[in-house]
């Protein structure tokens, strides 16, 4: 079924040049509630495989649904945060097809009353132009159900096809699910998978501050689906499109986006016709393969879930609700800017390299914002960098940088074994005391071992000595440095300063 | 709405769709049942026009919430005792072929 | 037999408060009844002798202890087998559950055992609840006790046999579209569908959600609204539970006395079609109910013509989504899995040779009434009709304070008889499905025999929604007024077994 020759792609200036990207983004949001959305089974991700089931969430006979009051304020919270209109009633909706993972094979989702619709979300976008603020608008946002956990087995790949059989755990089956779907964005031209990464990065800071969700795309509980089609100019009618699932990174939607633009466009510039289907992107091949075409989509048969009653969020429920909301992107983004004293060029920066949330909690956890902004968009932004993944998913949290300062603060270590400290909690050696003790990084502290090794300088470099003894106080550097290499940086570069100029009897300048 | 004619094809999609292996030589009998039962009942097309509203739901009810607290859960002994195959505290299904979802 | 098997609940359950007799020798002798009749009336799925015997010897230690016990406490009783029972068969009726043992206990079991009912065992039933006859139980016919040729109407034939055949004073059924109402009308018992939500359908095996409602069989008034109090009441499983207070039923049910009651005879249900012997005696029963003080008015309810189309349409829509997760993957039957065939090929193999013709039937008409193009005209406009029916019940109940019709168009007919001919076995229920299809509740009462076949005729009595107190009233008053006319329950006058 899936063909896996790699197909012919466009340079991506070419396809810019010849026609216009339309897409639709459609992101699945599992809630954090303690419970599922129709049962009160945990939701914690990697229990023990169906230990988090019941007769509801595992479809047996006789079961019967009850609403999850979390879910909906999480949902309708969401939707306000996305500027929608919330629905004055609205139902659930069965949306019948059979799969395994699925134990009912319908699934309780809404169809055509979904309980926020008709919102926006202003992405701020980096461009060739510098940033751009890009609205997305949002078409809907809708409560459903996840499904279970199929894993194939049996083939030589893992994956589904040439397995010989699967099994299920239906754990995650019930998890409460918002699914997000934007309107047609229209307009992005090239910027068209930057727009949509940042649309996604921007939801996900926006779902963190909500505290709705884990929003962890390594874990699943943030996927997204991307619908790209090509037309040759923006006012021609939209072209056919592809969805691509599979997306599980930032870095992926960008590229499955860009990849899909240019895999279209060699198909329309040959003369042939995009098949309206399914495809899925891979990571390791960064590429997308055909799955299900379209055409034989199934007919879902949805109609009203006659197990739930209707659902009609009192205005002042909607009211509370929004008086909850965290403080929308922009209003936050001046606050930030004025409270740490940064240029718009800085806090771009900072936004772009998705540092805002860590340097606010970070801040929050008792570093300065100087320091909590050094260490995020130095050297843990390489590290990301070099590693490929987002900043946030660092082994590293807040609290472990202030722990860093405070060890710097109180002389235990300087600002180079800072950075060996860091590395340390970053390859999992444990909290920053431990990195230290174990890896024996504290500050030489010994004045007379320091001294020895200032004498050993003093000895080895006596021009130099002779400078400084003659009021060239600049010219300690040199020695300084000589120590600090004999003590293999584990020296506070100041004390030796100030021990040599006592030892050679001159008063610093 | 005019009496709907069904025939064994459709009913060939209709038992696909509903995942129900209905033999062959058995198509044309549903097709003339079902075409029998349609045909009594197309008339409800004809009775409320578009002022009437839909009626889901017997019991005007609204709203109808559970708190987000733990309830009981089975084990997962309790959960697989009436599968017909199990491996690893999984449920064992045959191989998918259809990629989906 | 023993005569403690001719008691009524209430009687039972006083013997047993009293000390006169125990539970345990009470179940013993329905048991033993069970043991000498059910070879031929098929009225049990599953005995659960050890079960039964130990909730009635807890119920006698519970009594010897000083406790108190309910008003049912100790009194047997046949449980439909729709009706999930932790460590107990559930196979409603088809091959596909064959050897299911639910891990779990339905909110309706848990409150009789709560109540310390003795549940004997699971009741037979058309296959998921499909069908007015029991004769498409996948495990064989229920017969009628009255006559053993008959059928003893359904789904619910397994519940309304074992009241007729005196294998037990009470049990549970379902009603979808008239299958508690109209097998008590075919076997000469009661039985009453309360108001949609009234009872919780947590654990009963959903038929058509929106219509499904479990209620309270026995062989009397009294002893239904006994049954009606333990099992009603508000459940956070079940959404559509009413959070209302249980109506008194029990005090409701010694009505004697109708005076200034305004009872409405409905136009639409008795005319053409209807037995002259059931419609001789609804007219003597309606006579019956003008002695009693009542005012008899005639009211229409126009849209009733369509409510059989509109159910034949909302029905197997929703069945056909409920009964998906019978596919063969999580428990029950799977049939085909050779290691080479998909999951798919697998699903459908089970999915046939697990399901009955009728439940394939109406399987693929939901499926049929669901499907995109079809929707608006079938699925939307049976919705519509429920609408507009719901109107004609709130316009005759701003003129009356119940409704009376016939509960069924004729008395039991023969096995057989109708089996080749699904629209003669739908019309069964056309005067029940109304209620149904509005939410309503509705009442089965027996009223005499018919003259040319000396079988049972049942009256249905239908009160607005959260009025069951009314049914049980009119009810109650009717059925003392007949049993001092017949000097005896008209069961006696059945063909002993």
């Amino acid at each position: 079924m899936t063909t896996m020759n790699s197909p012919a792609l466009m340079p991506y200036d070419d396809v810019i040049a010849q026609f216009d990207p339309v897409m639709g983004l459609e992101v699945h949001v599992e809630l954090n509630t303690k419970t599922k959305m129709f049962c009160g089974c945990a939701t914690e991700f990697g229990a023990a495989p169906n230990t988090q089931v019941c007769p509801v969430c595992l479809g047996l006979p006789g079961a019967l649904p009850a609403l999850n009051r979390k879910g909906v304020e999480g949902a309708i919270r969401i939707g306000l945060a996305l500027n929608c209109e919330i629905a004055q009633w609205c139902r659930f909706a069965r949306k019948n097809y059979f799969y395994p993972d699925m134990p009912k094979n319908f699934q309780t989702s809404q169809y055509d009353e979904p309980i926020a619709f008709n919102g926006w979300l202003d992405v701020p976008v980096e461009t060739d132009e510098g940033v751009q603020v890009f609205r997305v608008e949002i078409e809907r946002a809708h409560m459903e159900e996840d499904t279970g956990k199929t894993s194939h087995l049996g083939g030589a790949t893992g994956r589904i096809q040439g397995a010989d059989y699967s099994v299920v755990d239906y754990n995650r089956a019930g998890i409460p699910l918002i699914e997000i779907v934007t309107k047609p964005i229209v307009g992005a031209g090239k910027n068209a998978p930057a727009v949509a990464r940042a649309y996604v990065s921007m939801l996900r800071d926006l779902l963190r501050a909500l505290d709705v969700s884990d929003v962890r795309m390594d874990q699943g509980s943030l996927r997204c689906d991307a619908n790209v089609s090509l037309r040759a100019s923006a006012d021609s009618p939209f072209g056919t499109r592809t969805e691509t699932k599979n997306v599980n990174s930032l870095r992926s939607i960008e590229k499955a986006i860009r990849y899909e633009m240019q895999r279209q466009a060699a198909v329309l510039a040959g003369g042939g016709q995009v098949t309206q289907e399914t495809r899925h992107w891979h990571e390791d091949t960064n590429l997308t393969t055909s799955g299900r075409s379209k055409e034989e989509a199934e007919d879902y048969r949805y109609f009203p879930e006659p197990d739930l009653v209707p659902i009609a969020p009192s205005r002042e429920w909607v009211e509370q609700l929004r008086a909850t909301l965290p403080e929308p992107p922009a209003a936050r983004r001046a606050r930030l800017q004025e409270q740490w004293g940064v240029n718009d060029t800085e806090m771009d920066s900072i936004i772009n390299a998705g540092a805002v949330d860590l340097v606010v909690a970070t801040i929050a956890a008792g570093a300065d914002h100087t320091a909590a902004r050094k260490w995020w968009l130095g050297e843990l932004a390489r590290t990301a960098n070099d590693q490929g993944v987002d900043l946030a998913d660092l082994a590293i949290t807040p609290a472990d940088i202030v722990d860093v300062e405070r060890l710097i603060a109180a002389g235990t270590i300087n600002d180079k074994l800072a950075r060996e400290v860091i590395a340390g909690i970053l390859a999992g050696e444990g909290t920053a005391e431990q990195v230290v003790a174990r890896r024996g990084l504290q500050i030489v502290g010994d004045d007379s071992a320091l001294l020895a090794a200032i004498e050993q300088a003093i000895a080895e470099q006596p021009d130099v000595a002779e400078k400084i003894r003659g009021g060239k106080v600049a010219a300690a550097g040199a020695v300084v440095g000589a120590v600090m290499k004999a003590t293999r940086g584990q020296a506070d570069a100041a004390k030796v300063r100030a021990l040599l100029l006592a030892h050679l009897g001159v008063e610093d300048a | 709405m005019a009496s709907p004619e069904i025939t064994p094809d459709d009913v060939a999609h209709l038992a696909r769709l509903a995942r129900i292996d209905i033999p062959a030589d058995r198509l044309a009998y549903y097709a003339g049942q079902l075409e029998v039962i349609l045909g009594s009942i197309a008339k409800v097309s004809e009775v409320a026009g578009d002022d009437v509203p839909a009626t889901s739901h017997p019991q005007p009810l609204t709203n109808a919430f559970r708190e987000d607290e733990p309830g009981q859960s089975l084990t997962a002994e309790q959960a697989l005792s009436g599968a017909p195959s199990v491996e690893d505290s999984r449920f064992r299904v045959p191989r998918i072929l259809d990629e989906e979802a | 037999m023993s005569e403690l098997i001719t008691k009524t609940a209430a009687e039972l359950a006083s013997a047993i408060a009293s000390g006169a007799v125990s539970a345990v020798e009470v179940a013993q002798a329905h048991l033993d009844r069970i043991a000498e009749v059910d070879g031929r009336v098929h009225a049990f799925l599953h005995v659960d002798t050890e079960g039964a015997l130990a909730a009635a010897k807890a119920v006698d230690s519970r009594r010897a202890a000083g406790e108190r016990l309910g008003a049912l406490a100790g009194v047997p009783l046949g449980l439909k087998d729709v009706m999930c029972m932790e460590g107990i068969p559930t196979t409603c009726g088809s091959k596909m559950l064959e050897g299911w043992r639910p891990p779990y206990d339905a909110t309706v079991t848990r409150r009789l055992k709560d109540a310390g009912v003795v549940i004997l065992g699971k009741t037979n039933m058309d296959e998921f609840a499909m069908g007015s006859s029991t004769e498409h139980s996948a495990y064989g016919p229920t017969r009628n006790p009255w006559d053993l040729e008959r059928i003893p109407g359904g789904s619910g034939g397994g519940s309304s046999a074992c009241l007729a055949a005196y294998e037990a004073p009470l049990a549970i059924g379902t009603d979808t579209g008239g299958s508690i109402r109209q097998p008590a009308a075919v076997t000469g018992t009661v039985g009453v569908k309360p108001t949609y939500g009234a009872v919780s359908r947590y654990g009963l095996i959903a038929l058509a959600s929106s219509l499904d409602q479990a209620g309270p069989c026995a062989r009397n008034v009294l002893d239904t609204a006994l049954l009606h109090s333990v099992i009603a009441g508000h459940d956070p499983h079940d959404s559509t539970s009413l959070t209302d207070a249980v109506p008194d039923v029990v005090a409701a049910a010694g009505t004697r006395d109708l005076t200034g009651m305004r009872i409405g005879v409905v136009k639409e249900l008795g005319g053409e079609g209807y037995q002259a012997g059931v419609r001789q005696r609804f007219d003597e029963a309606v006579a019956a109910l003008t002695s009693l003080g009542a005012e008899i008015v005639e009211v229409s309810c126009p849209h009733f013509d369509y409510a059989l189309a509109a159910y034949y349409l909302i029905l197997p829509s929703e069945c056909s989504s409920n009964l998906a997760k019978f596919d063969g993957m999580r428990y029950g039957l799977r049939v085909g899995d050779d290691g080479e065939s998909s999951v798919e090929q697998v699903m459908g193999r089970t999915r046939a040779a697990g399901f009955g013709e009728e439940v394939t039937r109406r399987i693929i008409l939901g499926t049929y009434a669901l499907s995109a193009g079809y929707y608006d005209a079938f699925y939307g406009s049976a919705q519509k009709i429920r609408t507009l029916i719901q109107r004609d019940f709130n316009d005759a109940f701003a003129k009356v304070d119940v409704l009376v019709s016939p509960t069924a168009p004729t008395t039991a007919f023969k096995l057989g008889e109708k089996l080749d001919d699904p629209l003669a076995m739908y019309l069964n229920d056309i005067a029940t499905i109304p209620a149904n299809l509005a939410g309503t509740p509705g009442m089965s009462i027996p009223i005499g025999l018919a003259p040319e076949d000396n079988l049972p005729v049942g009256l249905q009595i239908m009160a607005p929604a959260r009025a069951d107190e009314r049914m049980y009233a009119v009810g109650g008053a009717l059925e003392a007024a007949l049993l001092a006319q017949w000097g005896a329950p008209i069961l006696s006058k059945a063909v002993a077994l």
